[in-house]
Order: C-alpha cells, then structure tokens, then sequence
C-alpha cells in the first residue's frame, strides 16, 4: 500500500555527471538517466549493474518508451530522435532521425504505441510512426518553444504545453487543433531583463480523466537570478476551467514535473534554491506532504509499482525513493 | 570681461540657462565651432552585452567537456575557427572579425568589470578615467565638431549628459538615447515657424554679439558652444530618428529594440558620429543559461551579423572599429540551475574593422576554459589595441590645463598579434 508520508530514499545511483531527467521503462526493470556529459545511463534494479548509451551530440531532453517496453526514444538538444533497444546488453541505436531544428524537449508515445510525438525550440509538433521512424504529419499552431507533451489515455488528443503558457488540444487522427488550456500563469515576461520565462514544464491527466495539470513557476521576480516558486494549475477536463492552483508559498524553486498517480494523488517534483522536494497533493492547493530530497531535484518518474519513485539530480545521482514505511532492520 | 554686477550675473545665467534647458545641452566645455568631419576619419561601435556574455555560449566554446554545455561549435567563414550554433550568421561574417580568447581581467563584481572594459583601468579612490567614447572623441574630433561625438543607445531610460569623460571635460561625456530616441527638448515646438525661428536667433546673435564685446569669459564661450552645439543638434535631429531609414532597411535589422538599435548605430556612424556604443541586456544568467542565451543570442546575432556585412559593403569597415563585450564572462561549471556565474578569469571579446587583423583568433584557454594558456591579456590591453586599430598613438598623451594625461594605462600595450 502506497504510503507518501513515509517516502524514503531506498538506492542512489551515482555517476559522474549531472542528472536533466529520468525515466522507468514500462516493465519497471530498468532506470535511465539522461546527463550533462550527453550519456543516457542505465541502471538494472535487480542487479545496479549499469550500462551508458553515447550517441547524441549534445544534452537529452526527453525519454519515452512503447508500452511493451521493448524499444526507447530519446530527444536530443542535437536536432535529433534516436530509438535504442531497452534491454540488450549493450545498447546501441537502431535508428537516428534528424527531426527538429533546435532542442528536442518533449516526445510521447501513443498509448497503443503506434505513434511518437517530438517537438521543441523550433514550434512544430511531429508525429512518427513508432515502428519504422517514418513521418505521419507536423502540427503547427505553437509560435515559441515547446516545452512539453502527453497523449491523452484514448489516445485520441494530444496535448503540448509551450514556454508562454499555452496547452494545446490537437485531434490526433485530423492533427487540428481542438482547443487551448490558458497556463499563462506559468510563463512571465520580464521586461528589466528582457526575458520570456516560465514555461509549461510538464503535463499530466488524472487516473479518471477528470483533470489536467500543468506544471512550472510563477512569481518570477528575477529569473536570471533564480527567484521564483513552484506552482501547478489543476484544470477541469470537460470545461477547461482553472479548478486549484497547487504551491509551496516561499518556496524558490520550479516545480519540473507534476505527474497523477494511480490513487489519484499528485506527485510534484521540485528544484531550485530552496533544494530539492518531492510534494504531495490531494485535491487542496497545499501539499498534504512534503519530503525533502538530498539536493535538488530536476526531475522524476513513478515506477510501474507505484511504489518507487526515480529522481534525478543536480548531485550525480539518480536516486530511488520508496513511498512505503522502511522496512525494519534484521535482527543482529 | 563680465561688470560682476550680481544682478547682471544673475540676470545672464537665467538667460542662457533657460535657452540651454530648453534645448537639452546645459554645461559643455569651452570650444570653437564645428567643422565637418575628415572624410577618413575613424569611427567605433562598442556592442555592450550587459550582464556577462558567456565565453562559451559564444566566441570560444568547449563542446563535449564537462563544462561545455548542450551547444555546438560550428565552423565560420574562416577556417579553423569555430564559435557556438547559436550564431549562425555572425559565423558567416567571421572573415570581418577577429575574437581574443585570453582575456583575465581578475574581476567578477558588474560594476568594476564595466568600468575596467570602458576606461582600461581599475577604479581607483583618486579619480575617474575617461572612458573609451570620449578618449576617441577627444582624439579624433577634437574640439572641432558641432555634433556630440559620443553617443549611447539604451534599452531604456533617459536623454541627457552622463559623466563618463571624467577630465576630458562634458563636451566629450556621452548623450544616452534612451529607448533609441532623440533627448527631449530637441525637438522644435510645433508652433515656432521657420521665420520666426530665424528672427529669433538673428535676436539671440545680436544680443550675444553686445555681451561679449566687452565681457567675454572661458563661461560665455561655453554657453555659447552649448547653444550652438545644441542647434545643431535640433537641426539634424532627424539623424536620430531610424524611421527616416527605408523600410526594407528596417525589416533587415529585425522589429525589436536591439535591431533597431544597431540600424540606427549604422545610420549615426554614416552621418559622421565618431563613437556609438548599444547595449544589449540581459545576458547575467545565473539561471537558465542556456534557455537565455538561446533567446539573447537569437536577438543578437541577426542585427549584428547584418551591421558587420553592412558596413563592409558601404566601405566603412576600414574606417569603423566594432567590438563587442561584455563587463566579464561566465563560469564554466554549471551551476544547479542550469546556470553560470560570473567569470573575470577566462573570456573573450570580439573586435572587427578598422586597424584589426582579420579572421584571427588571439588566445588560449584549456580544454574545459577553466584557465588562460596563452596570450593572457587584461582590459589594459585591450583599451591601448582599440586606439591602436585606431590609428591613434595610445601611449600618447592628451594635454589639459598644462598636464599631460595619458590615452591609456601606461602599464599595458596594444596586442600587437589582432591587428592588422
């Protein structure tokens, strides 16, 4: 039985760069972790044996995978998607597609796996078949960066969410646009030093369909300088009205990742000044639970078990937090 | 010579007081009235990236090291130097310019790093050094020019005279454009007519013309200067005013503050202003380095890269120093928040034109930019290779009031290996 407030961290997978995201394959057999030396690293629970996939020019973004679990896509800042196989012994990629011009930021896969979406810097949405890598259509409708993107559970809508605030509704079988969530309230202009900031940093939709968030900051007083708070907007699906918007008032941080889990409750991950947190939500705007994270967080994923949570950090490391009571020590 | 009468005193300062309020100019030095500029004569652009440009977004990039960051280098019109993807067209005017990889200038704090960069001295309790506009107005126009030599264009704020000639005197102190536009006050009211104008002047002269028959002071000629220099600058205010440019000329350069700005840096260099600096904001990213400079560089690189191949093809480049800098560089460790701090141990600048050697790189740092290997150079140096590529002598000395003040540092000398 999920437990959050007596989340632990169980394992920490330490490397010798940097961590930007982290991901579980669908089988819940491996953790990978993108970093700042380009490498995509890979973890086998079982056994912490650990395998690095090299071959992106630059930073990756993003990481998805088919539903089978057998095949992984990565994003990169390299203009470019590459599939890998998840689980041979050392991974390779079985093929590169040039796909964007610009950073690759977000991908998804469809929930029957048969489509993947890309997009990113250059404003397009592209939908690939998952299989071959062939180009099914581009979606254009975005004028700045797109930051992120989630097939809805039918698999009929996709949605993408870009750095001024804007969540797009696409219909996936005619690519229009059907309609747009406003998520303003994550992106701000600062005109003393003339920047767009903010961003609709991740997306997800609840076990019943009911709501959408949107995740990212707000109260950017001074973003070259890092002052701002977390906040996650909480949407109606059916009205597209703005229902609760979740923050940790003081907190200088961004919240990277609001995702639901299978119980329903909403797991946050922050990082910023304030260091790194995990925050619990229900359906109040106050978390009902906040644990705090050796350094700070830049992004995580809920294992298959909806136990485990992967995090990946600033420090090195990717670590496996545990929402469950720990287990008792074995008696001496 | 003035009767000294307190009332007559007073009586002159309102008077000349309110004409100099009323056109914006109150307070320049003593000098005799403008002649045209030399056709040869030189001419700068200064491009302040304020806020600290990071070295390795920009001019010496480090792909693939553990301070590197996610961006490329990609290869410019010259071969063997690269710089970073996000300038792209700036690569393709590399051939135009030259970068200094070497600098330490052993400051992280703005303030200090900015003035260092403007004046090639650290700040000192003693005094003010001039900065680099009014030293290369003062050397090149002299005292001979109606409009103000030394001109600033801002983002934002105000018009008007700042203090930034130290003891070369106000009349070589920079006029900030605010926003790009004209100072207040320089503008006509729109119900003086053109006759009216000219009675009133001819009034003006007649009056003046009486005074200083018989009371003419250092003072009265530095109102009268101030008027005149002030005039002329109503008269040709239109050289401010980048609306006048045709409009494909102003699609070029981009629809925001910084391409407009760099458009009417070009079109105030061609009408004969010697010394123009823009400021670009905001590059201090302590935060997000990377997202920022994406955008800041996005703005930056079209303007600048359309400025440089303009001013080559209107055969300016010989006679025009550019440069481009910034008060420090960036660290190369990046920080928790995807950022970099600031970093006065090893940078680099961008110079083209005029005396410049053309498609050099000077300078060295190591493999992941944490240190200067070769050439290591200060602002020292790179304030005596400005007036070098000048063509100024910049271990000479300007004379005021009997002393001799020297151009530049005396500790330091140009760096002889970028220019030409």
């Amino acid at each position: 039985m999920t437990d959050p407030k007596a989340t632990y961290v169980a394992v920490d997978y330490k490397y010798e760069a940097p961590f930007i995201t982290c991901r579980f394959d669908p089988k819940g057999r491996y953790v990978f972790g993108a970093a700042e030396n380009r490498a995509v690293v890979r973890w086998e629970l079982a056994t912490g044996n650990q395998a690095v996939l090299l071959a992106h020019d630059s930073w990756v973004g993003d990481l998805a995978f088919s539903p089978d679990g057998g095949t992984m896509v990565t994003a990169g800042y390299d203009d470019t998607v590459m599939w890998w196989p998840v689980a041979a012994e050392k991974p390779e990629p079985i093929r590169k597609v040039k796909a964007h011009e610009g950073w690759i930021r977000a991908l998804a896969v469809s929930p029957d796996g048969s489509l993947l979406a890309s997009a990113g810097n250059d404003g397009t949405i592209k939908l690939w078949w998952m299989a071959d890598g062939g180009d099914v259509r581009t979606l254009e409708g975005h004028d700045n960066h797109i930051y992120s993107l989630m097939f809805h559970p039918s698999g009929e809508y996709l949605l993408s969410g870009d750095l001024r605030g804007n969540v797009c509704q696409w219909s996936v079988a005619t690519g229009e646009k059907v309609r747009t969530f406003d998520a303003k309230a994550l992106w701000s202009y600062n005109a003393g030093q003339a920047v767009d900031f903010g961003g609709v940093r991740s997306l997800s939709i609840s076990p019943d369909g009911k709501h959408l968030t949107a995740a990212g900051l707000y109260k950017a007083e001074n973003p070259l300088g890092a002052v701002h708070e977390p906040l996650v907007l909480r949407f109606e699906w059916e009205t597209g009205k703005l229902l609760v918007s979740h923050t940790l008032a003081g907190q200088k941080s961004v919240a990277w990742r609001a995702a639901f889990h299978p119980e329903g409750f909403l797991i946050c991950g922050s990082g910023g000044g304030a260091g790194g947190h995990l925050m619990f939500f229900g359906p109040e705007d106050k978390p009902f639970h906040t644990f705090k994270m050796p350094d700070t967080v830049r992004e995580f994923d809920l294992h298959p078990d909806g136990i485990q949570i992967a995090t990946a950090h600033y420090g090195k490391t990717v670590r496996l937090s545990r929402m469950a009571p720990k287990p008792a020590a074995p008696a001496k | 010579m003035a009767c000294g009468h307190e009332e007559h005193l007073i009586a002159r300062r309102n008077f000349m007081g309110g004409l100099a309020l009323m056109t914006g100019m109150a307070g320049l030095a003593p000098t005799a009235l403008a002649g045209r500029l030399k056709a040869n004569s030189k001419r700068m652009i200064v491009i302040d990236m304020h806020g600290g440009l990071s070295q390795l977004e920009s001019w010496d990039p480090k792909p693939g090291t553990d301070t590197g960051g996610p961006f490329r280098a990609i290869p410019t019109s010259v071969t063997g130097i690269h710089i970073s993807e996000l300038l792209p067209k700036t690569a393709k005017q590399m051939h135009h310019l030259s970068l200094l990889r070497s600098l330490n200038t052993k400051n992280d704090d703005h303030g200090k790093g900015t003035y260092m960069m403007a004046t090639g001295r650290r700040q000192t309790p003693a005094g003010d050094y001039p900065e680099i506009g009014a030293v290369v107005s003062k050397a090149i126009d002299g005292n001979d020019r109606a409009l103000p030599g030394h001109i600033k264009i801002r983002p934002s704020g105000g018009g008007g005279r700042s203090a930034d000639s130290a003891y070369l005197g106000p009349k070589f102190a920079s006029i900030s454009l605010g926003e790009g536009k004209a100072p207040e006050n320089t503008a006509c009211p729109a119900d003086l007519t053109e006759e009216s104008s000219k009675h009133r002047e001819e009034f003006r002269r007649a009056l003046n013309d009486t005074f200083l028959e018989r009371r003419r002071t250092a003072e009265t000629d530095a109102y009268t200067q101030s008027y005149e220099q002030a005039q002329e600058f109503v008269k040709q205010r239109d050289i401010f005013d980048i609306a006048k440019e045709p409009e494909k000329e102003q699609k070029r350069y981009g629809n925001h503050d910084f391409g407009r700005h760099c458009l009417l840096a070009r079109r105030l260099i061609e009408k004969g202003i010697t010394f123009v600096q823009v400021r670009h904001s905001n590059y201090d990213t302590h935060n997000e380095n990377f997202n920022f400079h994406i955008e800041q560089l996005g703005e930056f690189d079209g303007p600048f890269a359309t400025l440089v191949a303009d001013l080559s093809e209107r055969g300016l480049l010989e006679s025009t120093l550019i440069v481009v800098l910034s008060e420090f560089g960036r660290t190369p460790k990046i920080n928790q928040y995807y950022g970099r701090d600031h970093w006065g141990k090893a940078w680099s600048i961008c110079l083209g034109g005029a005396g410049i050697a053309r498609g050099t790189v000077v300078g060295k740092t190591n493999k992941n930019g944490t240190e200067v290997t070769d050439r290591e150079a200060d602002a020292g140096h790179v304030f005596h290779t400005y007036l070098r590529a000048l063509g100024l002598k910049s271990t000479g000395n300007f004379q005021l009031g009997g002393r001799k003040m020297p151009m530049a540092d005396p500790a330091f000398e140009p760096i002889k290996e970028l220019l030409a």
